[in-house]
């Protein structure tokens, strides 16, 4: 038996794929998107419930969503720090799978952001520290809490909202003409800057989208991929890293940078053993406008204030040397509330040579991810060889 | 429309009592002389348990802040919706009240004083501009 690592490609995402159907489907509870994204990665897999012995999810609890399907676990995940939470179970099931605790794991996603089908309740408990603290003013839906820091990050730099402005237009075009995608025309600054504010500086397109819609992935050892009929579009785990500081966004040390971000993507590079030079590709979790900017900068891609600049330039976009959210992103893509499951699914339709916005010759991939506003951080490494 | 109101624990309870008061009272810790907030039993700064309520002067500045146009349950729309820093060093989410919620108000920095709104059997503090004030 030969020696296996949760990094260095011995783990591998062998299945992957969305719900069959995303945007707005008030006919599907929260559960059945679970389930229909569960069965497509399956398929697409090559692989039956027969054969998973592990389950991770966040949202439902682990064992509802392995009842819901019929899957016997011995290995469980229900590890819940928001829309990160995929970026943390891909990688405690690469741990898992190398550790010999699971052989194939089914990472499920599913939530009706929309339509709320199925849903729980929202808001905080009123006791807790977010309730007393931040919920009575309001600080309580993502558009009026994530995005407090943002005119603190633009000043700081000598921006101002049309920094914002410009990552949509830029993302916007990646979108352009994918039936999946929710906004897929393109705009321009002056049109982004125009819409009356949600929350300003935040107008309607610098928010994501809300949507209806889950996916799923499938992991196992590189050896176990090999043997299957889609073994040749693995996709492996080189690196890996999470992090976490306040969950509230008040409590952030510094509101011009997330230091989960930087943590997390460090400990992700250095697992892989790459540079930033090496990556091909960027997936940066954009629940709003600002957070692309941010992760530019704390990940390191670019220096401090030289992310609107960068984006500005035409490197994120076609043609561009590090082409980002190359599904449009939460900005234009899709975005059910845990968006996180929809970067790594684009990450590994690039690495695939599957995508609808195709980016030549892409074999590295970095995917961030942030959670419960700036609370968490998830980072992976992906790649299409095996080093 | 009313916005919502704390459920105070233990631990948290001299903070919405001092509200009440109309005194803006935090956590110091003695062994690390650093202020903290929110309320814990423990300093989070160097873990000692030597930690004394203190009543703060409600001087801050705006450090970041969204104008909110949709509605929520805190207040009608627009809100400012404000990261403060107090003079003493923590952070605070807060709302900002007594000013036009526009931005060419609400420059970052800006000097504020706490001031308390009255909601139900609470008080809840927010900030105003301090221009003006003694």
């Amino acid at each position: 038996m030969t020696t296996t690592s949760m990094h260095g490609g011995d783990i591998a995402i062998v299945g992957a794929s969305e719900t069959t159907q995303i945007g707005s489907l008030p006919e599907v509870s929260m559960l059945n998107l679970h389930a229909d994204a569960a069965r497509n990665a399956l398929a697409d897999a090559g692989l039956t419930i027969d054969d998973v012995d592990g389950v991770a999810t966040a949202g439902p609890l682990a064992m509802e969503v392995s009842h819901h399907l019929g899957i016997t676990p011995r290995w469980l995940d229900g590890t819940m720090v928001g829309g990160c939470s995929f970026m943390l179970h891909v990688r405690h099931a690469a741990a898992a799978i190398a550790a010999g605790a699971a052989d194939v794991v089914l990472i499920t996603h599913g939530e009706s952001g929309r339509s709320r089908v199925g849903m729980g309740g929202r808001g905080p408990n009123p006791s807790s520290p977010q309730g007393q603290f931040e919920a009575v003013y309001g600080a309580v839906t993502p558009y009026s809490t994530f995005t407090v820091p943002a005119l603190h990050f633009l000043q700081e730099r000598g921006l101002d909202r049309e920094a914002l402005a410009q990552v949509v237009v830029t993302q916007r075009e990646w979108a352009v003409g994918n039936p999946r995608a929710s906004r897929r025309t393109p705009t321009t600054l002056d049109a982004v800057l125009e819409q009356p504010p949600v929350a300003w500086p935040f107008s309607k397109d610098m928010c994501c989208v809300v949507t209806d819609g889950g996916g799923a992935l499938v992991m196992t050892s590189a050896e176990r991929a090999a043997d299957l009929p889609a073994g040749d579009r693995a996709v492996h785990l080189l690196g890996s890293g999470e992090s976490a500081e306040a969950p509230m966004v008040s409590q952030m040390a510094d509101p011009g940078s997330f230091r989960a971000f930087q943590l997390a993507s460090a400990e992700a590079l250095a697992t892989a053993g790459i540079g930033h030079g090496d990556v091909d590709h960027l997936m940066a979790y954009d629940a709003f406008a600002h957070l692309p900017l941010y992760m530019l900068e704390d990940i390191g891609f670019v220096g401090r204030g030289e992310s609107r600049d960068f984006i500005a330039e035409g490197h994120t976009g076609k043609g561009g040397r590090l082409p980002m959210n190359t599904n449009g992103g939460g900005l234009s893509y899709t975005h059910t509330g845990m968006y996180g499951m929809f970067a790594i699914q684009e990450a590994v339709r690039q690495l695939r040579g599957e995508a609808f916005a195709q980016v030549p010759g892409v074999r590295t991939s970095f995917v961030q991810g942030v959670g419960m506003f700036f609370a968490a951080a998830g980072s992976l490494v992906l790649s299409n060889h095996r080093p | 429309m009313p916005g919502p109101t704390p459920l105070p624990t233990p631990d948290t309870a001299p903070y919405w009592e001092g509200a009440a008061a109309g005194e803006l009272r935090i956590q110091q810790c003695t062994s690390c002389t650093r202020y903290y907030f929110y309320p814990r039993p423990f300093c989070p700064n160097c873990g000692s348990t030597e930690v004394v309520w203190r009543v703060v002067s409600g001087r801050a500045t705006l450090v970041s802040y969204v104008i909110n146009h949709r509605p929520i349950p805190a207040s009608d729309p627009p809100l400012v919706i404000a990261l403060v820093q107090l003079e003493e060093g923590p952070q605070l989410m807060s709302n900002i009240v007594g000013v036009e919620p526009e931005p060419e108000n609400l420059p970052l920095r800006m000097p504020l004083r706490v001031t308390f709104e009255q909601r139900g059997d609470h008080a809840i503090p927010m900030f105003t501009p301090a221009e003006g004030t003694s």
